[in-house]
């Protein structure tokens, strides 16, 4: 049956897909929340809590509030934080209650807007979409709130630059874990010549993301950062690249970067990378989909072995291959496993695959939180690591 | 804006004096933050005090987040499974289905049936009504030899009925069939600790060789049904109190609560109440008393005028051992709890009445996210949160008293202030541990 898990885990929610995005920034973000999801967060997905003071709360719902409406003590409280800590933006995101009870929060972010003069967004979660969703709409509403415009763009665009310069869009613990990876991809990029305008959102400030529209290409690296990009698009004609720099994508994706920017057009190279391997898949990636993509990507050209991606998240169809598929529920993703020889996924995805195949431990953040967090490679730089000592 | 001291904010409203705090809610409402120490336990681990038992939780991803990670983390998902609320569900209101078939089908898929489950339902359930009672009658008739209880994560009602803590403790106890009760068998109901062997209560228990059961030490399903043949249940943790009284009126058990105290009064007249409930004449505990008294001057000793910080993570009743550390010279600098509890009213006015400048800091007050957490000096904390909140590596790492009870519980815990006083900890690793005491996969 679908929604249910016997034995494996459950994915990040939406709601943490907005902190996770906006933990560096300075802002503040409240979970409009009865209790439990501010320590699920920190426990499980926020590898940066202990050590970085990130104004993160919980509102504290009760159910006489929730019944009653009662929406000014919500406007009043996060007010009162946000003028005492004074943070650089707010975002209200919502969990179950609030939307059964149909909370408008774009309407209380204006309300608080209008009290702090500290621009505000109101996010539309619920938590039961998965963390990708969360980050998507958090970048989506950076780019388009938070942003600074540009007066002309198009004279910006063609002005002579030394080097290329790349926003990074989607980089969060979830996905990247907190064992450099991020690093790494700056390292790649400037290795190869360009120049980091901007990073969504480890190891940036909200001063850099503030001039993301003066970059000539953003490289978008999951799915989350996809709406930013297409944002950014709108309102800079930047183009975008999708694609995780992982073994052989890296040299493809710097030549789409160049191309990106050179041309405008927009550039997901990973499924035509994989095309030309026809063979039958013998290895299937579970996993978030751009990362996933890239990661078959480079396994297929690494091995010459065909390769399946099952995506369980929110993604597009059309980045996926012809041998891809979404499955999202435990039920759904057993069949793909029957005939698969090696599979590369979260250990907690384990016990429900084949015992005759190989199965090859990636943690992923996302799914098992810290669980198996000194496990996580830092497929960027040791992509070549993972692959001997693993396939 | 908050003032700023050494280019941190000040803690303003998230710390008051005594002499100027409210029973029982010293801190407004507002918003809050979750500090990073996780020590207690939560509904997961005191469900898996039951064996052979199987928790099923159903709710939207973001709440099974935090609980199927816990199970995770205690290596028992093979005792843990979940169904997912979507919106789907909401909007067609479907939600009994959805919860006799994915119960169903999980069941199902078991490689061998549990002897008990709970299923957790959630806010949203309360919400819509949902009719859950047909829907668990269903599912006793499609699985007769299985028991099913209704518990509860549904924190939206913390502040309308039983907390989900409290709910969870009842419930662990409610796949109990009526036996024929033994007149010399007693319990310990409601720790998720066992309680140290060598504590008077223990002791007096053997002294009369009664029968003397806990789930904590129950390792079968077997053993666990043979707390059904208690005639009396005995409790130390106030939130155990819905389950006395459930079982008090479920299978006819007597209750007896014999208060955690640190006040040497107050722990004689519990124990002597249980001396009298086994028959034995009250006992005399002035040799007890004399110990504590050693052990605490010991402890005063090497400790000297070393600041101290307390939090109420480490006992159920953090007022009454402040009020024993200030008897004792120690120099006891602030506490750090968000209520005050019933049990704590008159260790409260106390504090208020004698030790007004003692500071009281919340540990969910947005500000606490944001002050100074490094202290100047060498200093001394009882708990994780305070070890947390004052930047510390000496800390006793305790929960929940951590089995300590009585007489011998302060002996010990006074031996514990010395050895954190003289060990540094690793305080980052080990607060973010969660259920101290419980099996970790970290």
């Amino acid at each position: 049956m679908k929604q249910t898990a016997s034995i494996i885990s459950t994915y990040s929610a939406d709601i943490f897909g907005v902190c996770s995005a906006l933990f560096e920034l300075g802002g503040m973000i409240v979970m409009h929340d009865p209790s439990g999801c501010n320590s699920t967060y920190t426990t499980h997905d926020e590898p940066r809590w202990y050590d970085m003071d990130s104004m993160l709360y919980i509102s504290g719902l009760t159910e006489i509030d929730a019944i009653m409406g009662n929406d000014a003590k919500l406007v009043h409280d996060v007010a009162e934080t946000a003028l005492e800590q004074q943070p650089a933006f707010i975002v209200l995101a919502g969990s179950p209650i609030p939307m059964m009870v149909g909370t408008d929060f774009p309407a209380l972010a204006a309300l608080i807007e209008q009290k702090t003069h500290i621009p505000s967004i109101g996010l539309p979660t619920n938590s039961m979409h998965s963390y990708v969703r969360g980050i998507s709409l958090a970048f989506e509403a950076l780019a388009k709130r938070l942003v600074n415009p540009i007066p002309t763009p198009s004279l910006e665009k063609h002005a002579k630059h030394a080097s290329t310069r790349v926003n990074i869009i989607g980089l969060t613990p979830l996905d990247f874990s907190s064992n450099g990876s991020d690093a790494s991809i700056r390292q790649w990029l400037t290795s190869e010549g360009f120049v980091i305008n901007s990073t969504w959102a480890m190891g940036s400030g909200l001063e850099d993301i503030r001039h993301a529209g003066t970059a000539d290409v953003n490289l978008v690296v999951t799915y989350g950062g996809l709406a930013a990009a297409r944002m950014l698009q709108q309102r800079f004609q930047t183009p975008y690249v999708i694609g995780t720099p992982i073994g052989s994508m890296q040299k493809i994706l710097g030549n789409a970067l160049l191309q990106a920017a050179a041309t405008g057009e927009c550039i997901s190279p990973c499924t035509a990378s994989r095309s030309k391997n026809t063979n039958i898949p013998k290895i299937t990636i579970i996993g978030e989909s751009v990362c996933s993509i890239s990661l078959a990507a480079a396994v297929t050209s690494a091995t010459n072995t065909g390769v399946q991606v099952l995506c369980p998240l929110e993604t597009e169809p059309k980045l996926l291959g012809p041998a891809d598929h979404l499955a999202q529920d435990e039920t759904d993703i057993i069949p793909y496993l029957q005939r698969a020889e090696i599979i590369i996924a979260d250990p907690m995805y384990e016990p429900i695959c084949p015992q005759n195949a190989h199965f090859v431990r990636l943690p992923h953040e996302g799914f098992s939180g810290r669980l198996y967090r000194k496990e996580i490679p830092d497929l960027i730089k040791d992509f070549t690591i993972f692959k001997d000592k693993e396939l | 804006m908050l003032k700023r001291i050494n280019g941190r904010p000040a803690a303003g409203s998230a710390c008051v004096k005594f002499k100027n705090a409210e029973f029982p809610e010293p801190f407004p409402t507002g918003l809050e933050y979750s500090s990073p120490a996780r020590g207690t336990w939560n509904i997961v681990h005191t469900g898996m005090l039951v064996p052979d038992s199987h928790q099923i939780y159903v709710c939207a991803a973001g709440c099974l987040r935090g609980v199927v990670l816990t199970a995770a983390e205690m290596g028992e998902m093979r005792r843990f499974s979940t169904i997912a609320v979507r919106e789907n569900n909401i909007l067609q209101g479907d939600m009994e289905t959805l919860l006799i078939n994915g119960v169903t089908d999980i069941l199902n898929r078991l490689p061998v049936h549990p002897r008990a489950v709970f299923i957790f339902t959630a806010c949203m359930h309360h919400f819509m009504g949902c009719d859950l009672p047909p829907a668990y009658a269903e599912l006793r008739k499609r699985f007769p030899h299985i028991a099913f209880a209704d518990c509860y994560m549904d924190p939206i009602m913390r502040k309308s009925g039983l907390t989900a803590d409290q709910s969870c403790r009842k419930q662990i106890y409610s796949f109990l069939q009526p036996q024929e009760l033994e007149p010399h068998a007693i319990n310990l109901i409601g720790n998720d600790l066992p309680t140290l062997e060598t504590s008077e209560l223990t002791q007096l228990v053997r002294q009369v060789d009664w029968t003397l059961r806990d789930i904590t030490r129950c390792h079968t399903y077997s053993e666990y049904q043979s707390l059904a043949k208690a005639s009396l249940n005995i409790y130390y943790n106030p939130a155990a109190k819905p389950a006395i009284k459930a079982l008090e009126e479920r299978l006819g058990q007597k209750s007896l609560y014999v208060p955690l105290s640190y006040n040497y009064e107050e722990i004689a007249a519990a124990l002597q109440n249980l001396a009298h409930a086994l028959g034995l004449p009250p006992p005399n505990y002035n040799t007890h008393i004399a110990q504590c008294e050693g052990a605490l001057q010991k402890a005063k000793a090497l400790i000297g005028t070393t600041p101290i910080a307390l939090d109420y993570t480490l006992t159920f009743r953090p007022l009454s051992l402040a009020r024993l550390l200030l008897a004792h010279g120690f120099n006891l600098i602030s506490l750090y709890a968000d209520t005050i509890s019933p049990e704590e009213k008159h260790d409260f006015y106390f504090l208020q009445a004698h030790h007004p400048g003692l500071l009281l800091y919340s540990t969910k007050h947005p500000n606490m996210r944001l002050t100074e957490r490094q202290h100047s000096e060498k200093l001394l904390a009882l708990g994780q949160k305070a070890a947390y909140f004052t930047g510390t590596n000496f800390f006793v790492n305790l929960v929940e008293t951590g089995g300590l009870y009585g007489f011998d519980g302060i002996i010990r815990l006074a031996g514990l202030m010395c050895d954190a006083f003289t060990t540094a900890k690793d305080t980052k690793t080990l607060i973010q541990m969660k259920g101290w005491g419980c099996t970790s996969c970290l």
